[in-house]
């Protein structure tokens, strides 16, 4: 008799701890504007990654088409997977004097793995990390970029 | 040619006279027979790409997803796009495939849900066959897409699909008993194994309330050992995505898995069919008792419409059990046919004997 | 394939009636590139021999060719989920070489990430483990909770996984001005949910027949296998680094280390349930009184350890990690070992899982919480 007892309590407690999981399920079924799904194409405009998102590297620049770069290299040696090339020239100085500055900062998106070592060690802060995530191009020559815009200069009082 | 929504049989039987004015009575009867099986094959197809897609809406809705919304509006389109990407795919066969019976296994799988399907009424005078065995005529058809399934996992030579094919073979051959003693059950107090007669009896009132509790536990019985007929989830051990890929059609592609697939989810309509008509009054609506006027809005409603809600509420249920259980090993699947099941079933009969003997019900 | 064959000659113990059946490297539940050689007799599983290698990635040899920094952000490739724990020995080893005193705003923002990435890892866990036993809905419960910690992730790393926040000396950035508003915010919810996750998965009667009593793994073969984290401490292997060698802020936090001894797999599944609230009580402890201060000391540019071996042991979602280092007073490591929890709980799979099920060979692995790339390196 108990044996018996034992099993009916058995399928009771076995159906009840299943209708409690249907009862989770069932509460979200029934609340479908609870949903966590994110349309994403259609949400670029509201879409709005954080400010430290990282992205890919960028060098800010100013109005006057201004750069804070010096051509240290400096984010060259901090980068772990030599995403980083930077090119440097020898410029003439108002003074005369020649002066090492940035003929193009290369920078290779596929090979970055955006740790954020080479934003940490620059000393003058010109590169950062910028937000944009769509990255997808359809040939890897596209990747390697060379962030310093044509035509572009240091800006005046940035030292080494 | 008289078109009347609650009663499909004068329909039929005008378009049966009309047919045999014009020719004879052998041509009649082939002109009979492609109509319906061209009826047939174009409802399995149409409601089986609805009954993916609506799978695919109802688990994002049970995930907190929003499921397929690119092709056409809500992504109504995207079954149909789905299903014209997998009659492109090449059909790919294992070298060491047993040919003749690879080929054949998603045939007999089809023709088992087919012949399933000729006896369910969808509406009164809406029902190919009606034998005075239906209920009978299901159970024994529908467990001919077992060999079939057997014959898949055997024929690809895949350790995989031989596992999947072997594990829903034991799986299915029990849990037939269940199916059938639950039918028994309504049997006995239906007191006929013809479909349209047990849709019929429930005019008054419908068989799980009409039961009692024995109907009741019917009820749930046939709900489980239905859903484990399909191998849907909880009990779909014969795919079991994370323990063998994909089970017994892991080396099908294309049209052949398209195959299987319709089939498993017009087995599924089968068994919600099957529980609507002896369980949920058929097409018949929902009547209580006295209430004179609700009655009558009911009746508005007509047969065919009153059919496919109940069977999509009983889908719906299934689905349910699937996107809310972990799913159960081979062993434990046995363990509850056979110590749990099955017992409770036999005493159920017995309750239902006595309730049909005391006349407790009418 | 050539290696079975190989098998199947060279031992003379293979009855005609035993098959062998890959599992993997392509295997849904092998959570990546694992393969298992699995010798099956019908449904049983007699013995298991894992494969790893698939996703070998060099870490160790490549940090030989790289600076201190440097290697920190090759250490969120490894044990992907435990990103910040594995930053944090790197980083805590090179400080202990260096003897730097961290400041203690540093200790405080170290400890509250590691516990958010316990979390992290656990959750992401108990919604695979779901799926593997057949649940599919636990899969997208557990990845919605998720989602809310990677986001304060986010705003305050800038990554969601690959974190890269530990470097010597301190964390890449202060925290974020939001950033124990929205943890205050995630543990309010987070609490609402656990018990969902109960309702759900742990008191489901089938969950608990496909669990119980199997994958008994006893106390000596814990030890001897060297199997750690959660996964040992099912079978009473009081292994907790951070309770047994405390680091960062965790002498100053109260929590108990979670410790049964069953031994089942339904052990291990409970106990890192239990370490969820484990982890959401010591943020909770922390996260109001995050003391003021740098959150990094000045290190020189280039980072030169001195002379000799060091070792750190961290506790991650999986276990112990360490880090070994040898210096030759360079600034490039000589030689870097990890000692990844991973590798050590799969080799002690074949005692656990042989004498059962194929299905239940999926839950046990389930329960060791493999991370496939950690194991590989």
């Amino acid at each position: 008799m108990n044996a018996l007892f034992q099993y009916i309590s058995t399928v009771f407690k076995g159906v009840g701890t299943l209708l409690t999981g249907m009862k989770i399920t069932g509460k979200y079924v029934f609340t479908p504007w609870n949903n966590v799904t994110q349309q994403y194409p259609e949400n670029r405009d509201t879409l709005k990654m954080f400010d430290r998102f990282r992205g890919e590297v960028i060098m800010t620049h100013n109005e006057n088409n201004e750069h804070l770069c010096t051509g240290c290299g400096i984010c060259e040696i901090n980068c772990p997977n030599g995403s980083i090339e930077i090119i440097s020239k020898m410029e003439l100085t108002e003074e005369g004097k020649k002066k090492r500055a940035i003929d193009q900062h290369i920078y290779h998106l596929g090979m970055c793995t955006l740790c954020n070592l080479c934003i940490k060690a620059c000393p003058t802060g010109a590169i950062v990390m910028g937000q944009n995530f769509e990255h997808a191009v359809w040939d890897r020559s596209k990747l390697t970029k060379v962030l310093n815009q044509p035509g572009s200069k240091i800006a005046q009082g940035v030292k080494e | 040619m008289g078109f009347n929504i609650y009663d499909f049989s004068g329909m039929t039987h005008n378009m049966h006279l009309w047919f045999l004015e014009r020719m004879s009575p052998t041509a009649t009867t082939i002109v009979e027979w492609t109509i319906i099986g061209v009826s047939y094959m174009l409802f399995v197809a149409l409601f089986g790409l609805f009954l993916v897609y609506a799978e695919r809406k109802v688990c994002a809705a049970f995930q907190q997803r929003l499921g397929p919304m690119r092709v056409g509006y809500w992504g109504l389109l995207q079954t149909i796009a789905d299903f014209i990407k997998l009659l492109m795919k090449e059909l790919i066969m294992p070298k060491s495939a047993d040919k003749f019976l690879y080929n054949l296994a998603p045939f007999i799988v089809m023709i088992a849900t087919f012949l399933a399907m000729a006896v369910l009424p969808f509406a009164k005078g809406l029902q190919t066959l009606d034998f005075d065995i239906g209920i009978f005529y299901v159970t024994a058809v529908s467990s001919v897409g077992v060999i079939g399934i057997l014959i898949a996992g055997w024929s690809s030579n895949n350790k995989y699909s031989l596992i999947g094919a072997m594990r829903s073979g034991a799986q299915i051959l029990s849990y037939e008993l269940s199916v059938s003693l639950s039918l028994v059950t309504i049997i006995i107090l239906a007191g006929s194994m013809q479909l349209s007669v047990v849709v019929e009896s429930q005019r008054d009132a419908w068989f799980i309330f009409k039961g009692h509790i024995p109907a009741l536990i019917a009820f749930v019985i046939f709900l489980i050992a239905g859903t484990a007929e399909t191998n849907r989830g909880p009990f779909d051990l014969a795919e079991a995505e994370s323990e063998l890929t994909a089970g017994f059609h892991t080396e099908y592609s294309g049209i052949k898995f398209a195959f299987f697939f319709l089939a498993e989810y017009i087995n599924m309509f089968i068994v919600a069919a099957m529980a609507t008509t002896v369980f949920l009054g058929g097409w018949m609506p929902l009547h209580f008792g006295s209430f004179e006027s609700f009655n009558v809005v009911m009746d508005f409603i007509p047969p065919l419409v009153w059919f496919f809600m109940k069977v999509l509420g009983v889908i719906f249920l299934i689905m349910w059990f699937k996107w809310t259980f972990p799913r159960l090993r081979v062993d434990q699947i046995l363990t509850l046919e056979w110590k749990y099941l099955l017992p409770i079933n036999l005493i159920n009969i017995l309750l239902m004997s006595l309730v049909v003997l005391t006349k407790f019900h009418l | 394939m050539s290696e079975t064959k190989e098998i199947i000659i060279t031992s003379d113990k293979i009855h005609t009636d035993e098959y062998l059946v890959n599992m993997g490297p392509q295997h849904p539940s092998t959570h990546g590139v694992l393969r298992l050689l699995v010798r099956l007799e019908g449904e049983m599983v007699h013995n298991i021999q894992p494969h790893v290698g698939y996703i070998h990635s060099g870490i160790e040899k490549m940090c030989e060719a790289i600076s201190y920094p440097q290697v920190i952000h090759l250490t969120d490739r490894m044990d992907y989920l435990s990103a910040h724990m594995n930053n944090e020995a790197v980083a805590l080893c090179i400080e202990n070489a260096l003897q730097v005193e961290v400041p203690e705003r540093v200790k405080y923002i170290r400890t509250i990430m590691d516990e958010l990435s316990r979390l992290a890892s656990h959750q992401l866990w108990w919604c695979v483990m779901g799926m593997d036993l057949g649940a599919l809905t636990t899969f997208f419960y557990g990845l919605r909770d998720r989602e809310h910690i990677l986001d304060i992730f986010e705003e305050t790393c800038g990554a969601r996984m690959t974190l890269n926040y530990s470097v010597p000396g301190g964390v890449m950035f202060d925290i974020h001005p939001n950033f124990q508003k929205r943890v205050k915010e995630f543990i309010k919810e987070f609490r609402k949910k656990l018990p969902e996750y109960d309702q759900l998965l742990t008191g489901n009667v089938i969950f608990q027949e496909r669990t119980n009593d199997i994958g008994y793994l006893s106390l000596e073969d814990a030890i001897a296998w060297g199997v750690t984290g959660p996964s040992g401490r099912g079978s009473g292997f009081s292994c907790d680094v951070r309770k047994h060698q405390p680091y960062s802020a965790y002498p100053l936090v109260q929590f108990e280390e979670k410790l049964a001894t069953k031994g089942d797999t339904f052990t291990r599944y409970r106990l890192r349930m239990e370490e969820m609230y484990e982890s959401l009580h010591i943020i909770e402890q922390l996260i109001d009184n995050i003391p003021e201060g740098d959150y990094a000391v000045k290190m020189k540019g280039v980072v030169k350890l001195p002379e000799g071996e060091f070792y750190q042991r961290v506790e991650t979602a999986r276990g112990e990690f360490g880090v070994y280092i040898v210096s030759d007073g360079k600034k490039n490591p000589y030689r870097v070992k990890f000692r990844s929890p991973g590798f050590s709980n799969l080799f002690a799979l074949n005692k656990m899982a042989a004498g059962h099920k194929i299905a239940d060979l999926v839950a046990i692995m389930s329960t060791l919480d493999l991370v496939i790339p950690d194991i590989d390196r």
